[in-house]
């Protein structure tokens, strides 16, 4: 194969295992801007991959293992919002016990389906679209859910940005308490949204275990650290579903560069490689961060008026907060 | 007499919790074919039914009871310390780093594992005040911050194991070249269980319940956790107390590090944590970060692990079994309080 081949099916490849990542983050976005944190990302995607691997090879659909899957991601994220938002104990907390749960459940039911042969996605291809040079071969053959998680990143961002609901969605984390006042049922939307939420992040299990890394090799499926990486996708790409996409893009795309440089650089272990991109993403964590600390004004303030402003409208560009109320109980007084 | 007491109130109160842990694991066993009362005489049997065994349990128990005693301090601060495990690991690579350029020197071995423990302790609590300056100065939230220095430190102790301190030939997942046995912390006889990695972790729940209890450091420490900006406002240095909460915690999860290198493995592995970090986590959790309750919950949780060690042979179930049940013990605890307090709250 020629070179500008080789890039082409690495990029559409990069594409197709970000997309579960995509999804994931997006899902856990929504509902941090509902104002609740679902720490339990890691463990629901581990449980949804085997849990939609298995139900795929039960049926022979891969549609049921697909809502298997979400099926999944909703029940554990309603224990979240049922411990957080009606038991009023702390998110955080259930979150990350159901996390490292989660995932020695999936390993202990999993045991009768691993190394089973299962069904896997195929490749779609988009009549005519597929054709174009460049964008064709990268965006349009690609898998259904490759093309769902595309649409995704559109449909989070409209419904986030451009409607009425997603004002209200948006009010639910920041100020709930205005939120309510202007008629909205806080408490039910949470659970809403937290639900949502948690079932996107339960597809994001099936695209894996049924296409990306076909299979369920129980312990060794390579799943696990992914949902806290989704989880610090979230956070990276400050609850915009386009950042979002950017940061899974990249986390993507430094793996892909990791394996292909390997043979380049015989002194660094292949194990390092693949696990490189993480200190990368908390670099940009900070940076994303810095903006904001009052001692990054102040430092500013000391610059040459012309790079500061260059500088103080890059920042900006990178800034994110959380949601005001991320993580607080909503009380009615 | 009345501490006695409370203690009694207390345990009776999570009863409820861990009935309903116990419910929701039966039904997950019966679930998956299994009888739960074979199940859980198994597990016990595996954690206690010889004193090999029983060393086993003590030997998860040392580093175990050292990082929850240190979390108690962050959680006491109002920190969640998710980066438990990578300041594990940067411990133990402190200690690895120190032993292998002391262990051709002219030192007895106790100036060399002194050192040892004094550089674990140093790399563990430098990485957790890594979390601490990045929550203080660069705004990230600890929770994301940590499990950041998680992955790093993963990166860096497979880098070290795979590159710069490889074994003689290739380097592989089984970690590095043992250490001599002269630097290995004793055993008792017949056992993997050192007398030390009990001692340090019985030192260090005893030191953290007095400093939280009985100091003006772990009211302040504490004041900070409860409400932060009035803390600083009657004149806690609150960001220094934030520091010094990650600092001590690092320190004992360095020496948790220490036990495992040179009491556990003595050698560098990959996994050397053991995932104790997180298991800390669930037992601060459960306990509700109550000092006095460390060290009997965490031979619990400790058996719980070594007890599903044999369930693959004995009843062919996965052993991750263990770690289902440890959280649902842990759930369990967590619902049931927040129902009582919601049953409570009705009028």
């Amino acid at each position: 194969m020629d070179w500008p081949t080789i890039l082409l099916t690495g990029l559409a490849g990069v594409l197709a295992t970000a997309g579960p990542l995509v999804v994931a983050a997006i899902g856990e976005a929504i509902s941090e801007r509902a104002g609740v944190v679902n720490l339990s990302l890691n463990g629901t995607l581990i449980l949804s991959a085997m849990a939609g691997f298995a139900a795929a090879v039960a049926t022979g659909s891969l549609a049921a293992g697909f809502l298997c899957g979400a099926a999944v991601g909703a029940a554990a994220a309603l224990l979240v919002a049922f411990a957080g938002i009606t038991l009023r104990q702390s998110q955080v907390a259930v979150g990350f016990v159901l996390a490292l749960t989660l995932r020695d459940l999936a390993y202990f039911l999993g045991a009768p389906v691993m190394g089973a042969a299962g069904p896997r996605l195929d490749i779609l291809p988009v009549p005519l679209l597929e054709r174009l040079p460049v964008v064709g071969p990268m965006l349009f053959r690609q898998d259904v859910m490759t093309y769902a998680s595309f649409l995704l990143i559109a449909a989070a961002w409209v419904w986030i940005y451009r409607t009425r609901p997603g004002l209200t969605l948006r009010g639910l984390g920041e100020q709930p308490a205005a939120a309510f006042v202007r008629g909205a049922d806080v408490i039910r939307l949470r659970y809403l949204y937290t639900v949502a939420g948690g079932a996107l992040v339960g597809l994001a299990g099936p695209m894996y275990s049924l296409s990306v890394k076909a299979g369920w090799k129980g312990t060794i499926s390579g799943l696990d650290g992914l949902g806290w990486i989704a989880l610090a996708l979230t956070i990276f790409g400050g609850w915009h579903p386009l950042r979002i996409a950017a940061g899974a893009y990249l986390f993507a795309f430094l793996q892909w560069l990791g394996v292909v440089l390997q043979p380049f650089l015989p002194g660094i272990p292949s194990q390092v490689l693949q696990v490189a991109p993480f200190p990368f993403m908390i670099l940009t964590l900070v940076l994303v961060n810095v903006g904001q600390a009052e001692w990054t004004s102040r430092l500013l303030a000391l610059l040459p008026e012309g790079g500061r402003r260059r500088l103080a409208g890059l920042l900006r560009l990178l800034r994110a907060s959380p949601p005001a109320a991320l993580g607080q109980t909503f009380k009615r007084e | 007499m009345i501490r006695a007491r409370v203690l009694c109130q207390q345990a009776g109160r999570q009863a409820g919790g861990v009935i309903l842990a116990l419910l929701a694991a039966s039904g997950l066993l019966l679930l998956a074919g299994a009888s739960p009362v074979e199940v859980f005489r198994q597990i016990g049997l595996g954690a206690f039914g010889s004193v090999t065994r029983l060393a086993d349990v003590l030997v998860v128990w040392g580093p175990l009871a050292l990082v929850t005693a240190g979390l108690l301090v962050t959680f006491a601060a109002g920190l969640w310390n998710i980066g438990i495990e990578g300041q594990i690991v940067m411990g133990a690579i402190g200690v690895t780093g120190s032993l292998r350029l002391l262990q051709d020197a002219p030192l007895p071995a106790w100036a060399v594992l002194s050192v040892a423990l004094a550089a674990g302790m140093m790399a563990g609590a430098a990485w957790a005040m890594l979390s601490g300056l990045l929550k203080t100065v660069g705004g990230v939230n600890e929770i994301f911050g940590g499990l950041g220095l998680n992955f790093i430190a993963s990166a860096l102790i497979l880098w070290l194991i795979f590159g710069p301190w490889k074994r003689p030939g290739i380097g592989s997942m089984s970690g590095t070249e043992p250490f001599p046995d002269s630097l290995w912390l004793p055993a008792l006889a017949g056992t993997r269980l050192s007398f030390w990695s009990v001692a340090l972790g019985l030192a260090a729940v005893g030191a953290v319940a007095l400093l939280l209890s009985r100091t003006v450091l772990g009211l302040r420490l504490k004041a900070v956790g409860r409400n932060f900006r009035a803390a600083y406002l009657l004149g806690v240095p609150a960001w220094r107390h934030l520091l010094l909460a990650f600092g001590l915690c690092g320190a004992l999860a360095g020496v948790a590090g220490f036990v495992q290198v040179t009491a556990v493995y003595h050698r560098l592995i990959p996994s050397i944590s053991s995932g104790y970090g997180f298991l800390g986590l669930m037992v601060a959790l459960i306990i509700r970060c109550r000092a006095a309750w460390v060290a009997p919950v965490a031979v619990f949780f400790a058996a719980i692990t070594i007890g599903g060690i044999q369930l693959p042979i004995a009843l062919q179930l996965d052993s991750s079994l263990s770690g289902v049940l440890q959280g649902l013990l842990v759930l369990g605890v967590l619902f049931s309080d927040g129902l009582r307090h919601r049953a409570a709250a009705r009028p």
